[in-house]
């Protein structure tokens, strides 16, 4: 007789099988993948998922195994596993500890380009009027010193913004003053199309630590395409800008963006070699958003989701190409959206976040002193639709704005917690509310989400990108690597 | 070789036979000691003369008994060739009565630990030291003792057991002892981490304050019932899982320990991956390779799995966890029978006193570098045991 006792002695029956919370989805190979509480995956067979459901399930059976470290089931009365679960979504919520970090200011909606999908209707005339002033600069800029957040963010955004570059100065010379007073970090980025960029400027960059982010769309012809300007040249300042930048900022402290228009989906390879050539360490793959001329001028319509989606998996396995070459370079949506499933950081990201990002992630103070809870949110004013103006900064403070009832019913009605669709969704932990999009789509913050373009955006890359994890050994690398950036 | 860590005197003279055990430091005979508790290492006819001219009050002989002088010697322990190891500074544990001891300390070794009981309340499948139901709360008080003759300068030792936290308010100070006597000494604590479920616990041992303690908490699957039956304790999992939630909760370094063999290692992926997403914030995990010896050896037919069987596995739960970010380290295996991949994090873990390599290993190039074997126990060898030559283009 042992000294000791065989396994089944510890499948314990004293304390009941219950079920946790699930989301799943019918998967193509005819099994199911199903998601916990926080988000992680894990694929069942149908046979699998039956018994999992009707609670037949027994330790020894490989089942309870594998859904108890999946967290999908939990024994009766025992506490630890919950709060594992527990820890890790309060840290996956941890975002909502620094509200309001990021702070945009509209200096100006002027711009010398005169770009075809512009989406915040940028206007070409009238200095007086499209100009921020210096008062409503300084209001803006008390307010954003009133959030919460101790470090914080101020982007400042056009038009081009380098247009009215003596008050981003006056700005960054006050926050610079105010701000540790108040026990404040600030953060500076300029988003601009470098075509006006000067060595002086470069010089106050450098002198005050900010950043810039500018718009590269691919090679020559397409981004001059997409991007015209008196001369036809934004293609040529904005890669000058890019080296420039990169050479007296260095290399971490110049980024670019992409926006993709119908002429640029047969090109995500050039795209790519595009930047890899300018030494940037990564690449936005980006649709255009539904705002301003892109709607007017119907490029918004000119492609559906599919066919972007086509476009970013191609690109996708353009780019863990040169990776698997031993390049480190990356796509950053797709980083993000890694870190969120492969990790349990708060990732802030606006539109990636429920509650949703408006207002609690970032203000935006138009040049006209309204104050928008998102940069979309001001692009749908300059074409009629005021629905995401918390106010204006001089007769509101933060407290005001953050507090309106207008911005909390928006919050509270889009949360894909509750959402329909949303609710139910496997992918939930990894998507957000977006209700700007789906309000300037579909005139409801929530929407029909089969209907929606982000929705199936979202499926699509992260179906991908769990397919790659689970089923490519060397690409499944080359993400968990990103997942841990 | 294996150093034979206790045994029993051969002559024990004029020591306290009353009191059930003391502690004894060896001492540089050629230098004199004002501590009570120092007694002359003596290994030559030399060191007996220096002895009594330093005023030593008591002994450590070295092997036979040196004819002139002793005699001199008011109290004198007498320990056979086998123990010409003891150095300045080594610390025994002596019982007068029935001559037995136990070196507690060798200020020479990097792998110091102090067994702390023989009582647990598991009784794991693989045991290296195999739980004894006795009342032997004394070792503390002689633990409490010894550290007050730890040389200030050492690095790092452990506290082992059975389950050290048993008794865990006199535990608690042998702690604050460490932190206030030897505040440069990092401490590891071997314990299932059960205790800690327990709030009072997590707060007194949080309350030390110690500037470098390290519970080193075993978990062996990411499934309740797997963990309970290598421990063979009902419940294990769910109050081992809680007490190490509760330590990184209240700030406290944490190492998990997954010992692999048969029962853990074909669910070493698993188990990693479950590490890594859920207990991310731990600061290291240790994957241990099995020492055959202990309840081991009685469960040789449930337990043995040839290392390179779970090779390629190990190599993936190893990426797991690098790309979580958690460190991670394989203690134990030597270097022939893991993936190259996995070598950065092979590290030479294996105590001094039962370490050793095998005919085999001569012509090894990673030889240096590598874990070599346990001397202790019944040794048992993987097929995969093969000297890594030097790449042939690195010849040529």
């Amino acid at each position: 007789m042992s000294r000791f006792l065989p396994a089944e002695a510890f499948h314990g029956t004293e304390n009941a099988i219950q079920l946790l919370p699930l989301r799943f989805e019918r998967a193509g190979y005819g099994g199911y993948l199903v998601s916990n509480m926080v988000g992680d995956f894990v694929r069942l067979s149908t046979d699998e998922f039956h018994r999992l459901v009707e609670g037949n399930v027994i330790p020894g059976d490989d089942l309870y195994e594998k859904a108890f470290a999946a967290h999908l089931v939990s024994r009766a009365g025992q506490t630890a596993q919950l709060q594992v679960v527990a820890a890790r979504l309060r840290s996956r919520m941890a975002f909502l500890r620094e509200p309001s970090a990021l702070h945009m200011f509209v200096v100006t909606l002027r711009c010398e380009h005169s770009c075809p999908y512009c989406q915040v209707s940028r206007q070409s005339t009238d200095k007086s009027r499209f100009d921020m002033t210096e008062d409503t600069a300084e209001r803006a800029l008390s307010i954003a010193l009133e959030s919460p957040a101790a470090h914080i963010k101020i982007e400042f955004q056009g038009g081009e913004p380098l247009l009215n570059f003596p008050l981003i100065a006056k700005i960054v010379e006050n926050a610079i003053q105010a701000a540790p007073k108040v026990g404040k970090e600030v953060e500076f980025v300029i988003a601009s199309n470098l075509a006006l960029l000067t060595d002086d400027i470069l010089a106050y960059c450098k002198r005050n630590s900010i950043l810039l982010s500018t718009s590269l769309d691919g090679p020559e012809d397409l981004h001059n395409r997409n991007r015209p300007r008196p001369g036809g040249n934004s293609y040529k300042l904005a890669v000058n800008g890019i080296k420039a930048a990169q050479k007296a900022l260095g290399t971490d402290r110049v980024g670019a963006l992409m926006t993709t228009t119908e002429a640029s989906l047969d090109r995500v390879e050039e795209i790519i070699d595009e930047y890899v050539a300018l030494g940037l360490d990564g690449v936005f793959l980006r649709p255009l958003s539904p705002y301003g001329f892109a709607v007017k001028t119907k490029q918004i319509k000119k492609y559906d989701a599919k066919r972007w989606l086509d476009f970013y998996k191609r690109g996708l396995h353009y780019i863990l190409d040169i990776n698997r070459a031993g390049q480190d370079f990356f796509e950053f949506y797709t980083l993000l959206l890694l870190r969120r499933m492969l990790t349990d950081q708060p990732i802030g990201y606006v539109d990636l976040r429920s509650p949703a990002g408006i207002g609690l992630g970032a203000l935006v103070y138009n040049y006209d002193g309204k104050v928008f809870a998102s940069d979309e949110g001001r692009m749908l004013a300059e074409m009629g639709d005021n629905t995401f103006e918390l106010g204006h900064v001089d007769s509101d403070n933060y407290r005001s704005l953050i507090l309106s009832d207008k911005l909390i019913e928006l919050v509270g009605s889009s949360l894909t917690q509750c959402a329909p669709e949303c609710l139910n969704c496997v992918y939930e932990s990894h998507c957000g509310a977006n209700p700007v999009y789906h309000h300037a789509t579909q005139n409801d913050p929530v929407g029909i989400k089969p209907l929606s373009f982000f929705c199936v955006r979202q499926k699509g890359i992260l179906s991908t990108l769990i397919d790659l994890l689970d089923n490519s050994p060397n690409e499944a690398k080359v993400l968990r690597q990103w997942s841990a950036m | 070789m294996t150093l034979p860590l206790h045994g029993i005197a051969v002559k024990v003279r004029g020591l306290n036979l009353e009191h059930p055990w003391q502690v004894i430091r060896a001492h540089a005979a050629t230098n004199p000691s004002g501590h009570a508790a120092d007694a002359a290492l003596i290994k030559s006819q030399d060191d007996v003369a220096a002895a009594i001219g330093s005023g030593f009050k008591k002994a450590i002989v070295i092997g036979e008994v040196l004819a002139n002088g002793l005699d001199e010697m008011p109290g004198v322990v007498n320990l056979a060739d086998q123990y010409e190891y003891l150095a300045d500074g080594d610390i025994l544990g002596l019982q007068a009565g029935t001559r037995h001891f136990r070196t507690l300390y060798r200020r020479s070794s990097t792998h110091n630990s102090f067994l702390v009981t023989e009582r647990c309340n598991h009784y794991c499948l693989m045991c290296s030291q195999p739980p004894r139901d006795i009342d032997d709360r004394w070792i503390l008080d002689e633990i409490k003792a010894a550290i007050l003759l730890v040389d200030p300068q050492t690095k790092s030792f452990a506290f082992t057991g059975g389950e050290p936290l048993l008794e865990w308010r006199t535990f608690i100070e042998v702690l604050e002892q460490c932190r206030d006597m030897l505040p440069n000494t990092a401490v590891h604590v071997l314990t299932n981490g059960r205790a800690f479920a327990n709030n009072a616990v997590v707060s007194a041992w949080e309350g030390v304050r110690h500037p470098n303690l390290m519970a080193a908490i075993p978990i062996y699957s990411a499934v309740d019932c797997v963990h309970d039956y290598v421990v063979q304790a009902q419940g294990a999992f769910h109050d081992t899982v809680l007490g190490v939630l509760k330590l990184k909760d209240r700030g406290q370094r944490v190492e998990i320990r997954v010992v692999l063999h048969a029962i853990t290692a074909p669910r070493i992926v698993d188990t990693c991956r479950w590490i890594a997403r859920n207990l991310p914030f731990v600061d290291h995990v240790a994957l241990m390779g099995l020492e055959n010896t202990g309840f081991t050896l009685a469960n040789m037919d449930l337990l043995w799995i040839d290392p390179v069987d779970y090779k390629e596995a190990l190599a993936r739960a190893v990426e797991y966890l690098v790309f979580a970010g958690v460190k991670v380290s394989i203690y134990n295996l030597p270097r022939c029978v893991l993936a190259k991949s996995t070598w950065p994090f092979a590290v030479q873990s294996i105590s001094d006193w039962k370490n050793g390599f095998v005919e085999a290993c001569d012509a090894c190039i990673e030889r240096p570098r590598c874990s070599g074997f346990f001397t202790s126990g019944r040794p048992k060898y993987s097929r995969g045991v093969t000297p890594i030559l030097a790449r042939l283009e690195a010849i040529a």
